[in-house]
């Protein structure tokens, strides 16, 4: 018998069971976008069947971290910048987990940049939602590396002299097998995607549009929006990572002209995940290695390895 | 020579073999009964540079490197004449031979490659040979080794002939080398130590070797480990099957063997992007349920600072490696040095709440790095092992049952998900991880995935659930209680019966000294005491919580103490005073900043010069307690 009965466990799952009883109602402002990345979660959870003990949601530090705080599960709301390598070193020892990775466009793109790059690379297997309000939230409004330029805030009082990153391209180039934007003003659209990520084998990237009224006046609702799945103007196969690059592109500049295109950018079915690339090497056992801990069983000794060395 | 114990130095370039040459040699060493203690010299580039592996082997203990050395076989430096690369040198040629020369005893023994080296070349070599009454032997390394293989067998070569002067049996070299290669190689390298062997005892009087080894018998199977062995095996007997790193020297050493051994045993080995990865990958996993650790050295364990604060806050229980070189910065990257004490002891924002183990030689290293994992998990809490550059690397002989010993996977306080039924729960069921009360400051953890476990880890201050608070009362009941965690600890670290205090116990002088400079410490005492100077020594490897009833009962016990250290600014000096708050006028530091290792000789003369105001003759300083000058 497993040691970690929650994890696969059959069950109805409703999204109530998601939302704590020490704060049930979130502080972010009213009218923040990350109210959406709440709902859409906790509808996705319960659509999928998981229980709030086989998850472990891993967030950085910003206003979007806080969401460890309204979503009851297991939760590690780590420090700013580094929910990746905690989740995914998580995901490593404890495999059955369903593990989540959140956290702002400052945290993911600017301080964690270098983690999401290589996590993408590395193709791990979970999902990572970042809130991109295109602003620092928490602290009031500075200028973020999703900024447009020209943007103003106390720290760029002359305005962003900054191009703004790519957040798809970028995900797409460093080796993401998963890559969809949604927005909070899309909620069905929002709650499947997050679904598809959850359920795809290897790292899912899920750029989120989360408005913030109360720090970027000048945007941003993000409406309206277009899913370009269902629009006949885009028309790319989104298992083409040509025409998903292309795509990427347009998309990340019609966003700072005003129009908000968002849907599914490019899904790989074929790649491995980085588990099993490391287990078909037989770098990782093929077991849970939490599990190991609770078994009886025989561990290895240096004593036996000693002559290879010495 | 015949002096009764063989200092045996090889030198050459970087990526001219020396290492397992030499390795090679101190095992045969070893396995014909004798002590065997290694150093090596090198520098931070991949070929070429002046590289020396110095051997002492005794009958008697060894637990340091001696003052200079008597057998010297110099090889050449190949990168130093490397015509593809269209490179030569000039002088560095002939630098293994006579960049080592001021250090070879009087009476020791030169061998050199005449393939190679010509000795016109170094000044006035001949008249220091003559002064010295050295021994020289010019041998055609190079040219016995092409005759028979490659030129890289030439250190070989050097071993046939050193075997042939000292009359040491040349069948354990021989194991050695059917145990490492096969083949071609191993007929050709076997060739090479004959030929050698019976050229010196063709063209020298064999019988009369002017060399004599001592002999000795050990009464048990010995191995051959560096203080990176130990740590490694300590962790893999604990349970450890997760480690994450970043290369950096020296830290690399314990990071590469772990990693060739995960497969083995089932675990799991992550090289990833930067060192706050690294911390944090271990954070992850012992989170999720997996013992792990992480490691590097001082730039890298800088960028640690920030998950280690996270691990403090969250008590996730993690063993973090520090192994120590020359800074600040770059420093020098293959150069040991202390100091980087403080930094590891304080580093992180907030009051340090971490745990701090120093060991001074491979089987303290084996012995604190299982206990640095059983404190980590018991308490939850950041347990360090710091060592550095010069335990790294030095390979001494210790009893192979050493290490037979039962391997521990426990996961300390962890609950099971039936235990967890019987704690205390939120409403709607979040598991009170952080409990104001718990024995010795310890509220028992649940892993994701466990049914009835769920809770925030949080690095924001936090109420029992997990729960973000900044409430008055919350802070200081947690902050109570994480610090109680310490005083339990050091309780159960002085109820460990340890052997700390060497030499004349009535001796009214004594020497302090922590880390990787005590063996070198424990030769000066016993020298000292040999020759009359009444001394006695304090090893210290517990660094936080501080051992302060051991530290005021030594301190009491003697009217002058000398803290012995790698740093130019005194910090074990600094965290002696800061935890004890007093004692300054008793205490002076002879310190050492320039690279290399403290010898014994250097700690002998400042003590007979103690209170002289003699200049000391070394490249170390010596500086006097307060109040005196
Ligand atoms: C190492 C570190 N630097 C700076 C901060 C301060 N800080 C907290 S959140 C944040 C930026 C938040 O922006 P974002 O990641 O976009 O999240 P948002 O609040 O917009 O959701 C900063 C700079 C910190 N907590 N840690
Ligand atoms: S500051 Fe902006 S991002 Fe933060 S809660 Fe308010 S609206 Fe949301
Ligand atoms: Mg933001």
């Amino acid at each position: 018998m497993s040691a970690f009965s929650a994890i696969g466990e059959e069950r109805e799952v409703a999204q109530d069971e998601f939302t704590p009883s020490i704060e049930p109602q979130p502080t972010w402002c009213p009218g923040c976008g990350d109210y959406g990345v709440l709902k859409a979660l906790k509808g996705a959870m319960a659509e999928l069947g998981k229980n709030p003990e086989e998850i472990l949601l891993c967030t950085g530090i910003g206003c979007s971290g806080k969401l460890n705080s309204y979503f009851d599960s297991y939760g590690f709301h780590t420090i700013h910048g580094r929910s990746l390598p905690v989740a995914r070193a998580a995901k490593l020892a404890n495999d059955g987990v369903e593990v989540i990775a959140a956290g702002g466009d400052g945290d993911g793109y600017g301080i964690g940049g270098n983690h999401f790059i290589h996590t993408a690379r590395e193709n791990h297997d979970m999902t990572y939602i970042v809130f991109n309000n295109e602003v620092f939230g928490l602290t009031k409004g500075q200028t973020s590396p999703t900024s447009p330029k020209g943007h103003k805030s106390k720290t760029q009082p002359n305005g962003n002299a900054k191009t703004p990153i790519r957040p798809l391209s970028m995900s797409l180039t460093a080796g993401a097998s998963y890559v969809a934007r949604t927005a909070a003003v899309n909620p069905n659209q929002a709650k499947e995607i997050i679904k598809e990520a959850i359920q795809h084998d290897g790292f899912s990237h899920v750029d989120f549009l989360t408005q913030c009224p109360t720090w970027n006046k000048d945007a941003k609702q993000y409406v309206p929006y277009v899913d370009i799945q269902d629009s006949e103007d885009y028309d790319f196969d989104v298992h083409d990572r040509r025409e998903a690059q292309e795509a990427m592109h347009e998309t990340e500049d019609a966003l700072y002209e005003g129009t908000v295109l968002t849907g599914r950018y490019f899904v790989d079915d074929e790649r491995p995940s980085y588990q099993a690339e490391k287990r078909a090497r037989g770098d990782m056992p093929e077991g849970s290695l939490a599990e190991r801990y609770f078994e009886d069983g025989d561990w290895e000794r240096s004593y036996d390895f000693i002559d290879r060395h010495a | 020579m015949t002096d009764d114990e063989l200092i045996w130095r090889i030198a050459g370039g970087s990526g001219d073999g020396i290492d397992s040459t030499s390795q090679n040699f101190a095992k045969a060493l070893m396995r014909s009964g004798l002590n065997v203690f290694t150093h090596r010299h090198y520098p931070s580039r991949i070929r070429g540079g002046h590289t020396y592996v110095e051997i002492r082997a005794s009958s008697e203990d060894v637990t340091s490197r001696g003052d200079g050395y008597n057998f010297l076989v110099a090889l050449g430096d190949s990168f130093a004449r490397n015509p593809k690369e269209n490179a030569y040198y000039g002088e560095e040629e002939v630098k293994p031979l006579a960049e080592n020369l001021d250090e070879l005893r009087e009476g020791g023994v030169i061998v050199y490659d005449s393939g190679l080296l010509d000795t016109d070349e170094i000044e006035n070599f001949d008249q220091r040979v003559e002064e010295n009454d050295w021994h020289v032997y010019d041998v055609d390394l190079r040219g016995i080794a092409k005759e028979h293989g490659r030129e890289i067998m030439r250190n070989t070569a050097g071993v046939g002939v050193t075997a042939a002067l000292t009359g040491i049996d040349t069948s354990y070299v021989e194991d050695l080398m059917a145990e490492a290669m096969g083949g071609d190689i191993l007929e050709a390298n076997l060739n090479v130590l004959h030929d050698a062997y019976e050229h010196v005892q063709e063209e020298y009087d064999a019988d009369a070797p002017d060399v004599t080894v001592p002999t000795g018998e050990h009464d048990e199977e010995q191995v051959l480990v560096s203080g990176s062995h130990g740590i490694a095996y300590g962790a893999l007997d604990e349970g450890c099957r997760f480690i994450a790193g970043y290369p950096m020297t020296p830290w690399t050493d314990v990071f590469t063997i772990l990693t060739n051994l995960m497969p083995d045993v089932g675990g799991i080995s992550e090289q990833v992007e930067d060192e706050i990865a690294a911390a944090a990958l271990a954070v992850g996993a012992s989170h999720a349920g997996a013992k792990a650790m992480s490691g590097s050295s001082g730039g890298g364990f800088s960028l640690m600072s920030e998950p280690l604060g996270l691990a403090e806050m969250t008590e996730t229980p993690l063993v973090l490696v520090e192994s120590m070189r020359a800074g600040p910065s770059t420093g020098m990257p293959t150069k040991p040095e202390q100091a980087d004490l403080e930094h590891v002891l304080y580093t992180s924002q907030g009051d340090s709440h971490r745990v701090v183990f120093a060991p001074s030689d491979p089987v303290e290293c084996y012995e604190q790095t299982r206990k640095a994992f059983q404190i980590a998990y018991d308490y939850q809490i950041p347990v360090m092992v710091i060592y550095d550059q010069k335990l790294s690397g030095e390979h001494r002989n210790v009893p192979k049952s050493t290490f037979d010993e039962e391997p521990n996977p426990d996961l300390g306080s962890v609950l099971t998900e039936e235990e967890l039924e019987d704690q205390p729960h939120g409403e709607t069921g979040i598991y009170h991880r952080f409990q104001h009360e718990g024995e010795e400051g310890v509220s028992p953890r649940s892993i994701p995935g466990q049914k009835g476990g769920r809770y925030l880890a949080t690095g924001n201050e936090h109420t029992p659930e997990g729960h973000i608070s900044e409430s008055p009362s919350n802070r200081k009941a947690q902050v109570d209680r994480r610090n109680e965690k310490l005083a339990a600890i050091r309780e159960s670290l002085d109820a460990d019966e340890r052997q700390e205090v060497y030499g004349d116990e009535s001796a009214d002088y004594g020497i302090i000294s922590w880390g990787s400079q005590s063996g070198t410490v424990l030769e000066a005492v016993e020298r000292l005491n040999d020759d009359g100077h009444p001394v006695k020594g304090l090893s210290v490897s517990e660094m936080a919580p501080f051992p302060k009833e051991l530290l005021s009962e030594f301190i009491e016990s003697v009217d002058d103490v000398l803290v012995v250290e790698m740093s130019s600014t005194a910090q074990f000096h600094g965290v002696i005073q800061k935890n004890l708050g007093r004692y300054g006028e008793k205490l002076s530091s002879l310190l050492k900043y320039d690279g290399n290792p403290f010898e014994p000789a250097e700690i002998v003369e400042a003590v007979e010069e103690h209170g002289s105001g003699e200049e000391l003759s070394s490249n170390t300083r010596f500086e006097a307690a307060a109040g005196g000058d």
